[in-house]
């Protein structure tokens, strides 16, 4: 598009697109700092970004952030763990008898797309206002994808190594765990990355909807006591969460995934 | 005549016999078996697995009711418009970023990694920006919709075959014939794959705000059965929710056209 390319000279170097990002956040916030100091934006509405900074020591000396860091990060590993081993578990199954994936299959992928989050009242009735509710929520909006993609990791594992194993006389049980299971494991793990993150999604979104356990808590717990720089500091913290538990994932994803 | 009742009854006698419809007959009884024998089996506290008529009988009553209608007015309304500031910035913004690499580089790893941060912990501030109405919600909405319409566009430009935008250029077109003539027709469903995400996550967001703190909306009725102990209504509500959102996202798969893109 003509009119709004970028000069050759500085669109070549790959290091001015990542000045001109992080540039624009720096321009950003220092407009930000100018314009509430300068009484253009209510400090009662948007604390300055100084502030914001300051409060993050606050945060770690007083609201022990590092430990309600720790508390969601268990709930995650937690409902990590369950919907891995059932995601796989019925990855599986409906992967080995043909019948159940036909039938089962378009069920699962609707499942991925429903607002399960807005269950959430109905978990609590049923676990009541704890940690499991939290978990659980985690775990039921993050099973469909390990399970879309262990089908898709097994069913698509090389007819020759399939035909290896059989030649080698293995039941189904050893064809499964030496032969399906390790071919389909990059793409499984695409499913349980997938899972993971919409399981950290819902889990601080749960536990700032129902003021209970780690990191959302924080937030709902800061915002009603109007601590207007104590909340966007552990909002700034919660989406530093995300984003490194969102590059981490994608990196032992990339380590996973075989060389072509 | 005799011709087509041989055809019909060729036809009733497959789908009769298809092995995958009955699989999932017999897993749906299944599944309804079990509910209502939980329901009945007093092991849980009453009403937490309610039985299968009384959800039937909420279901119904939920949907003779006025009030229902009304407040289901006015979270739709909150969610169109969310979807109508986020659809519409989001494709603006995506296709700035499609346009543009140099842009893309710079600008685009941000939306792509706060694509996926929980969105509802934005609400204290949407509170404190727009007030407890109407608006915060909305905001809400339009936040959550924002990142995957602008992520689905950008992507999309991107896949533009080149020859049409060549075609555009050799005919001297502005910027917006070029958007107008060549950008959106070809990025009908890209856009409407985005949209698809974005009324999603714009419903989610809504509601989700609306459970927080409201005094309308279908979030605000979740939470107050939720208050009242009224499981029954609760489990009708999540369930025509549910199946309202289903529908909603397929109109929008059809208007695009999307099955189109497996045939061809």
């Amino acid at each position: 598009m003509t009119s709004v390319s970028t000069p050759a000279h500085v669109a070549q170097n790959p290091y001015n697109a990542q000045i001109l990002g992080w540039g624009s956040i720096v321009v950003f916030l220092l407009a930000a700092e100018g314009l509430i100091r300068l009484g253009f934006i209510s400090q009662f509405i948007v604390p300055p970004p100084s502030e914001i900074a300051v409060s993050f020591g606050r945060l770690v000396a007083e609201e022990h952030i590092i430990r309600r860091f720790f508390y969601t990060v268990g709930e995650c590993l937690a409902a990590g763990a369950m919907i891995t081993v059932c995601g796989v578990a019925v990855g599986v199954l409906l992967a080995r008898y043909n019948l159940l994936r036909q039938a089962c299959e378009t069920w699962v992928a609707a499942l991925a797309s429903a607002p399960f989050v807005l269950a959430y009242p109905l978990f609590m009735v049923i676990f009541g206002r704890n940690a499991w509710a939290i978990i659980v929520m985690g775990f039921v909006s993050g099973l469909p994808p390990v399970i879309l993609k262990t089908i898709e990791g097994i069913s698509g594992t090389r007819r020759v190594l399939v035909n290896v194993g059989r030649s080698f006389n293995l039941s189904g049980t050893q064809q499964v765990w030496k032969i399906l299971f390790p071919a389909a494991l990059p793409t499984i793990f695409v499913g349980i990355r997938l899972g993971l993150v919409f399981a950290l999604i819902n889990i601080v979104g749960t536990e700032f909807l129902i003021n209970f356990g780690g990191l959302g808590q924080l937030i709902a717990d800061l915002a009603e006591r109007y601590d207007l720089a104590g909340t966007y500091a552990a909002i700034c913290f919660v989406i530093l969460v995300s984003i490194v538990f969102f590059v981490t994932l994608e990196q032992i994803e990339r380590w996973l995934r075989p060389v072509d | 005549m005799a011709e087509t009742g041989r055809l019909t009854h060729t036809r009733a006698a497959t789908s009769a016999a298809n092995p995958v419809l009955l699989m999932r007959i017999a897993l749906v009884l299944a599944l309804l078996t079990i509910w209502e024998l939980l329901a009945r089996s007093g092991w849980l506290y009453r009403d937490v697995v309610p039985s299968l008529f009384k959800v039937g009988a909420a279901v119904m009553e939920l949907l003779s009711n006025g009030d229902y209608y009304f407040n289901l007015g006015v979270t739709a309304a909150e969610i169109g418009v969310a979807l109508l500031i986020g659809g519409l910035s989001g494709i603006a913004i995506g296709l700035l970023l499609g346009a543009n690499r140099f842009l893309a580089r710079a600008y685009e790893p941000f939306l792509y990694y706060l694509g996926p941060t929980p969105k509802i912990i934005f609400f204290p501030v949407m509170i404190m920006w727009f007030g407890v109405g109407p608006e915060s919600k909305i905001a809400l909405g339009t936040l959550s919709c924002f990142f995957p319409v602008a992520l689905s566009v950008a992507a999309g430009m991107r896949q533009i075959d080149k020859v049409l935008i060549r075609v555009g250029t050799s005919f001297r077109a502005t910027i917006a014939q070029m958007v107008f003539k060549i950008y959106l027709p070809a990025m009908r469903h890209p856009i409407i794959n985005g949209v698809r995400l974005g009324f999603g996550f714009a419903l989610i967001g809504t509601l989700l705000a609306e459970t927080k703190l409201s005094n309308k909306g279908i979030g605000f009725l979740i939470i107050q059965a939720y208050s009242t102990f009224d499981m029954p209504r609760m489990y009708a509500m999540l369930i025509v929710l549910f199946v309202l959102a289903f529908c909603v996202n397929a109109a929008i798969g059809r208007l695009g056209g999307l099955e189109t893109i497996k045939r061809t």
